[in-house]
């Protein structure tokens, strides 16, 4: 049995008197460190490359661009005489590979909020660093400069392939360079944060991807079937905020006439994030966790 | 020290924590009592800001939890040992906690070391035994080498030689001067580890009072006499001083008092006795008797607290109980 105590006096809780004031309390050696969002970064920075997801998405992701990117270089390079190319920018076949690419993005940036939901570590992740807000940024701090960083090597990679290999089509501008490699990979890194941002409100892995999936195919799919005359305009605006079709706007060859150019997918994507961010943000700290 | 103030939780229609004010002091090991759906994950969660409360505060040495700059440092919590990233190593997993609170990456191997799980470092810990899980829960808790210390249900799944290790680590830990609170449905456990007791029952607080006086008030031991010639017994028993009570099936009993001695007395007498038994109420049954007086208590609010049934016991039971739950509410 127990150990006999003395009596332990039942007292009111006296909030200023709490630090331990009349009862002897543990000091540790460990020196106290006030935890800022630096703490919090370089702790995500050892979760995203701690599991084995992170290598499968993005092994997979390098295997789509780089892989589909060259092999459409070689295969365009071969089979085209050079006046089938005049006029056109080279860097625009890189496009295919990034179109399923993509998927592996969404996939990471969901696993990398929604992946603790289903494991429980979300809670072991807020015990520690109890600002919510905080855990959320450094997520997104992190899981953007790894897709970034992945999008432009990969998407650089084959941009100088293509440059290279496709001869006999023009060369491309400075504005092209810009937008085809550190444009593109922004927006790809952007589309994931977004996929990131919806698995911290959805909660659920699959069900997150699945959503990410459908906002990235569903506009072309529906509008394919869109036959009918008075919807032709709804139909055309579908196609033309497609995800794949401003994918495409970065290598200025759209698949419509009308519709975003030049720089606008950056700035659609940058805010469709930004409100899904600040609701992610907002359902974070108010929801139990 | 941990300090709760009218602390409730309402999910929809349901209060599952209602108005719990008590206080967790360093120096004890501080075991949550409860049956099962009682309220002790929730109040645990809500004390690590996890939970939202509905109502009421609790603070951790005076601050709310969102407060501390340190969190890790000041509190270490295994709330369920299956809260880890499975794919991830115990290593890595121990290093991400220690990286987000700025604890040196020393920290890391010292509390792999003490919870034995250094050969098993760089394994996956979705390969993990329950127990070895339960190890790693208690790593993260230490890693900060905190003052307080939380463990909901650390007993559950540990096979004997777990238990005891857990055991003798909570009480080494209380006894350097942190606060350990530890929640269990098992009352046996908590009688050999916690100091004092907090006893939960349907969100409410039913008790909160030292281990020592629990077991005084509950543990008693008693001889349990029946004899056909009851009123002779009683009158040889009062010529003897021995105090009596009556209960119900026309058998009596004595308080700490020697079977010997009350079988030599009837025997003198030449006293026809059908039992004489020395008796221990255990403190399960202490515990039971509790919690479902709260069951009955919010199912027929209607009936009079004290009608709940008196199975081989005696009036005086619960009664202290009565108080105490007054005196906590």
């Amino acid at each position: 049995m127990s150990t006999p105590q003395p009596p332990m006096p039942q007292a009111a809780p006296a909030w200023q008197a709490a630090p331990g004031s009349a009862y002897p309390t543990y000091t540790s050696p460990i020196p106290v460190v006030r935890t800022h969002l630096g703490h919090a970064i370089s702790s995500e920075w050892t979760k995203i490359r701690s599991v084995r997801s992170t290598m499968w998405t993005l092994g997979v992701f390098l295997l789509l661009v780089v892989g589909i990117g060259l092999l459409v270089a070689l295969l365009v390079a071969a089979k085209s005489g050079d006046a089938d190319l005049s006029g056109e920018n080279p860097l625009s076949f890189g496009v295919f590979g990034l179109l399923l690419g993509s998927i592996c993005l969404i996939t990471l940036g969901v696993l990398t909020t929604a992946s603790e939901y289903g494991t429980g570590m979300i809670r072991t992740t807020m015990v520690a660093c109890p600002s919510r807000g905080r855990v959320l940024a450094a997520k997104a701090v992190v899981f953007f400069a790894v897709a970034f960083t992945v999008s432009l090597l990969s998407v650089g990679l084959v941009a100088f392939a293509d440059a290279a290999l496709l001869d006999g089509a023009r060369q491309p501008s400075g504005m092209e360079w810009l937008k085809g490699t550190f444009g593109i990979s922004l927006y790809l890194a952007l589309l994931g944060l977004l996929s990131l941002a919806v698995g911290s409100v959805i909660r659920h892995s699959a069900g997150a991807i699945t959503i990410m999936i459908g906002l990235v195919l569903a506009p072309l799919v529906i509008a394919l079937f869109m036959f009918s005359e008075s919807l032709d305009r709804v139909r055309t605006a579908l196609f033309e905020y497609s995800i794949p079709n401003q994918l495409s706007v970065f290598y200025s060859n759209s698949l419509t006439r009308s519709g975003p150019s030049g720089w606008d997918p950056l700035w659609i994507m940058a805010g469709v994030t930004a409100v899904v961010f600040a609701g992610a943000w907002l359902l974070l700290e108010r929801r139990d966790v | 020290m941990i300090e709760l103030e009218g602390l409730t939780k309402r999910y929809g229609g349901k209060l599952a924590v209602d108005g719990l004010t008590f206080t967790v002091r360093p120096g004890l090991v501080t075991g949550f009592l409860g049956p099962n759906g009682a309220g002790k994950s929730t109040t645990m969660r809500m004390v690590l800001g996890l939970d939202h409360p509905t109502a009421g505060d609790v603070r951790i040495d005076g601050r709310h939890y969102d407060e501390l700059k340190d969190p890790l440092t000041c509190v270490g919590a295994v709330l369920d040992a299956g809260d880890v990233h499975g794919g991830r190593s115990a290593f890595n997993h121990l290093l991400c906690l220690a990286q987000s609170n700025g604890i040196p990456l020393t920290r890391v191997h010292e509390v792999l070391d003490t919870v034995g799980l250094t050969s098993v470092a760089h394994k996956k810990a979705k390969g993990f035994s329950l127990g070895m899980s339960q190890r790693l829960g208690i790593a993260a808790a230490l890693l900060g080498d905190p003052r307080i210390l939380m463990f909901d249900e650390p007993a559950n799944g540990l096979d004997p030689e777990g238990i005891h290790w857990i055991r003798t680590l909570m009480k080494s830990l209380a006894a350097q001067g942190r606060t350990v609170f530890v929640s269990s449905h098992v009352m046996s456990e908590m009688a050999l580890t916690a100091d004092h007791l907090v006893v939960i029952g349907q969100g409410r607080l039913l008790a909160d009072t030292s281990m020592a006086d629990f077991i005084r008030q509950n543990s008693r031991s008693y001889v349990r006499i029946r004899s056909p010639q009851r009123e002779r017994l009683l009158h040889v028993l009062h010529e003897a001083g021995i105090t009596v009570v009556e209960c119900g099936g026309g058998a009596l009993e004595v308080d700490d008092g020697k079977a010997e001695l009350i079988g030599e007395l009837a025997a003198r007498h030449r006293i026809v006795l059908h039992e004489l038994s020395p008796r221990h109420a255990s403190l399960e049954e202490a515990f039971m008797r509790l919690t479902a007086q709260a069951v009955e208590y919010h199912a027929h609010s209607d009936v009079p607290g004290g009608s709940w049934p008196r199975q081989a016991s005696r009036a005086g039971w619960g009664t202290g109980w009565g108080a105490g739950r007054r005196k906590g509410a």
